[in-house]
């Protein structure tokens, strides 16, 4: 017998499950709205105009593929942190961080849970929102930290929840490491106000607690970098150091290439050395070195002008396309003669938007109208187009009227 | 107090942890300004002019690449491309091999033989002999590669044995050692064996020292996960590098072997790699990879694209395997070529000692003999950088620094012989 007997299967991946069961459908008005990946306006996947110029660029340089060096492409990280925390922040001026490159944002968080882990001793407990990105968990938990939960998501105002989440922050043990979306939170595309963002960052020092920022989406949310990083350069002015997960999957569409950053902010530029050595003591054993092939990419694109401009115009239609899809799917529902209240749709941020859709409703969208989503009602909006935006919203009205 | 208010950092504690060794020395290489230096430390492939080598296929593919406007950047599977690890496991297991065909055989696309190692190992730790047994014992070489030991470190054992396989006495393999330690290790223990052109010491066992090996370990159930980070390196020919693997195999083993493509297809930086799982049936490798999803999930979600489709289309196409296979023996002759030229110049100078293990070791590494004043004295005196233990890459030598380097090690032992 096999020394593998007692492996049991692994669970099916949920989000997986709707992708399979989209490509099954013969039905030609399908709908897959379960990717997490960005398409243009006919469905299709986008890869930027500045990517392939960097990428052409880069190939006629001819470089050789030595190792990169444990924490990264030096030009990559320099300009990631200078992205998210702003060319004239005060931590940059100042030395006193570190940011290595990363396996895109899940990479990130994991350097980052393990790297608390290990040094961060106040404290075992880390507090997601409620809901968050199904990935937090496992990556938290497998690095040894206990995952918890603040109330974030209203489903009653498919909006935030702001006093639920002050009181359970004002409720959250001192010095305990709490997580937060920077912009367009997954998967409820809520994100809070700038007056509130103030208030939860005086909330977070007066429990002393630690900020743990996952950026995914920068640029891609409101199509303006710097506005999307608000709230972390906010926490950073209000003196808070926190540490950060960058990714560049979606605001490059550098998916499969596997481009991110993870930085800690320090006390100063010693500290931020001696933390990098503990980093790369991290990194060594999971891979080595990151791959180089994204980084440069992203390097050459932000570190270059005219293509850094070209790619934040091309951000900026990506989120454009976005934010329409959402204002078209609810003026048709109007138009379907909804009575509803779906400004949320409009409200809500980013990628994904949390319909309101209960799991009946939800089943009811797949089997009679071949639309594919999650169970909890999170529709990728990536997945609308100006094509099946009538035909979208026509299926939620029938389910929902 | 709050964060910011504290006088002392919530960091303030975090010691400087060491440099890793192997990159140090490239650093100190970089910063020497002497004119004869060297480097024979980290191992990376060097032409004659001491430069990296893209390989000619690889810029080939790369072009290709480039100008197909048809690919795009979307995320790989969590596992890998399929075609990309079905080609990998081919390699190492050969096309016809009886396991493939039993449809027994499985790969995990990994962020290089670093990444292939850390599934394996994470793996092994949460469902290998019994769920969640951090405390099997697991072996690896001694010396071995310096990540070896942080690989199944991080992964959680608790146990990490050496055996014994480098003999200074002979300069070559202790075979009893190895044996001896095998036959006391505890059952199912696991043994991280290298597959060919064994790093450090580039001691490899015989195909008759393999066959011994395999019974001892079937004989007290030992768990051998492999390590194949040369094939095509140690002799230029990849079915004969993949020997030992395949010997294990052909006995009915189930078997990890992490492969890695950084230096066989010189994409060091691009991190492509692959787990290849033999299990005892289809259903064991089904389960065992749907395990390994979870796992892949929590340190990268999934790997990257662009060096695996470079070996992907390599590998698949008749025509540009035959120039890959061309490219690995150019590099893998040339090693051998400066092995032999460095043994004759050490013999002619009459340097103190025996110097055929030059020629009898194989792959990129060599395991010298010098001892650490000597290797002290090569770097401070000579500038010629080395590991402590006396490791050479082959492939920093070229036909320009022989003499040098020749005449280096003659002074190096000769001065510590008149000590």
């Amino acid at each position: 017998s096999s020394v593998w007997s007692h492996v049991e299967m692994g669970p099916p991946d949920p989000i997986l499950g709707v992708t399979e069961a989209f490509k099954r459908d013969n039905n030609p008005k399908k709908m897959n709205l379960g990717v997490g990946a960005y398409r243009d306006d006919n469905g299709k996947p986008y890869v930027l105009s500045c990517v392939r110029k960097a990428e052409a660029q880069i190939a006629a340089k001819k470089m050789d593929k030595e190792y990169l060096p444990i924490g990264g492409l030096a030009d990559f990280n320099k300009a990631c942190a200078e992205l998210a925390l702003g060319d004239n922040s005060e931590v940059i001026k100042s030395g006193r961080y570190i940011t290595v490159q990363t396996i895109s944002g899940t990479g990130s968080l994991r350097i980052g849970a393990n790297f608390l882990q290990r040094f961060y001793k106040n404290s075992r407990e880390v507090y997601l929102p409620k809901p968050s990105w199904g990935n937090h968990t496992p990556i938290f938990r497998d690095a040894g930290l206990e995952v918890k939960s603040y109330r974030y998501y209203d489903p009653k105002t498919c909006g935030f929840d702001f006093t639920g989440a002050l009181e359970d922050i004002s409720k959250i043990p001192e010095q305990a490491i709490i997580l937060f979306h920077a912009c367009a939170h997954n998967p409820t595309g809520v994100d809070p106000r700038p007056e509130q963002w103030k208030e939860l960052a005086m909330m977070v020092k007066k429990r002393n607690l630690f900020p743990f920022f996952d950026m995914a989406y920068q640029g891609f949310a409101s199509g303006d970098a710097d506005r999307d990083a608000w709230a972390v350069r906010h926490f950073l002015e209000q003196g808070i150091n926190i540490v950060l997960s960058q990714s560049y999957a979606k605001n490059m569409g550098l998916y499969g290439e596997r481009v991110g950053g993870f930085t800690v902010i320090c006390s100063d530029p010693d500290e931020a050395k001696r933390v990098e050595s503990q980093l790369k003591i991290l990194i060594r054993p999971m891979y080595s070195n990151p791959p180089i092939n994204g980084a440069r990419i992203a390097a050459a694109i932000m570190n270059t002008a005219e293509l850094r401009k070209e790619w934040l115009e091309e951000v900026k239609g990506m989120a454009n396309r976005i934010i329409s899809m959402r204002e078209q799917l609810v003026s048709n529902l109007k138009k379907e003669g909804s009575i509803h209240n779906w400004q949320h749709i409009t409200d809500q941020i980013g990628m994904f938007c949390f319909t309101g859709l209960k799991p009946e409703q939800v089943e009811r969208l797949t089997k009679e109208f071949s639309v594919y989503m999650t169970k909890d009602g999170r529709i990728s909006v990536a997945g609308v187009t100006s094509g099946n935006v009538g035909d979208l919203a026509h299926a939620i009205h029938q389910v929902s009227k | 107090m709050s964060a910011m208010a504290c006088a002392s950092s919530l960091f303030a504690a975090v010691p400087l942890a060491p440099p890793v060794v192997v990159f140090k020395i490239t650093a100190d290489f970089k910063a020497d300004a002497h004119p004869k230096k060297v480097n024979l430390g980290v191992g990376a492939y060097r032409t004659d002019e001491g430069q990296p080598w893209v390989l000619p296929v690889v810029r080939k593919v790369e072009q290709e690449i480039a100008n197909d406007n048809s690919l795009n950047h979307e995320y790989v599977p969590i596992l890998g491309f399929p075609e990309y690890t079905k080609l990998a496991c081919e390699l190492i297991l050969g096309k016809d091999s009886p396991a493939i065909a039993e449809n027994r055989v499985g790969g995990v696309q990994c962020l290089g033989g670093t990444g292939a190692l850390r599934m394996g190992a994470d793996f092994l730790r949460l469902w290998y002999n019994g769920t969640n047994n951090t405390s099997t014992p697991l072996y690896v070489s001694s010396p071995t590669w310096a990540n070896h030991n942080g690989v199944f470190g991080a992964a959680g054992f608790t146990d990490i044995r050496n055996y014994r396989y480098w003999d200074p006495a002979k300069r070559g393999l202790h075979l009893q050692g190895l044996l001896e330690d095998m036959e006391n290790a505890p059952e199912f223990s696991i043994f991280v064996l290298h597959a060919c052109a064994h790093n450090p010491t580039g001691t490899d066992p015989t195909p008759e020292e393999w066959k011994k090996i395999a019974e001892v370990m079937k004989k007290r159930s030992l768990f051998p996960f492999f390590d194949a980070a040369y094939q095509g390196f140690a002799s230029g020919d990849l079915d004969k590098d993949a020997w030992a693997v395949r010997y294990f195999v052909s006995q009915g083993f189930e078997l990890f072997c992490a492969q890695s493509f950084s230096k066989n297809f010189g994409l060091y930086n691009e991190r492509v790699g692959n787990l290849c799982i033999v299990a005892k049936d289809t259903d064991n490798v089904t389960r065992i990879r749907s395990q390994m999803e979870k796992i892949a999930r929590t340190i990268w979600s999934n790997p990257p694209a662009h060096g695996a489709l470079v070996v992907t289309r390599t590998l698949s196409n008749p025509q540009l395997l035959a120039e890959w296979k061309g490219n690995v023996k150019t590099m893998a002759d040339r090693i051998l070529l400066m092995r032999v030229q460095l043994k004759e110049k050490l013999q002619k100078l009459g340097t103190p000692g025996t110097w055929d293990h030059l020629t009898q070791q194989i792959g990129m590494f060599s395991f010298t003999g010098l001892n650490p004043s000597q290797v002290d004295y090569m770097v401070k005196k000579k500038h010629i950088y080395l590991m402590a233990s006396g490791r050479i890459n082959m492939c920093g030598l070229t036909s320009g620094n022989l003499d040098y380097v020749a005449e280096s090690i003659h002074e190096a032992v000769k001065n510590s012989q008149c000590q």
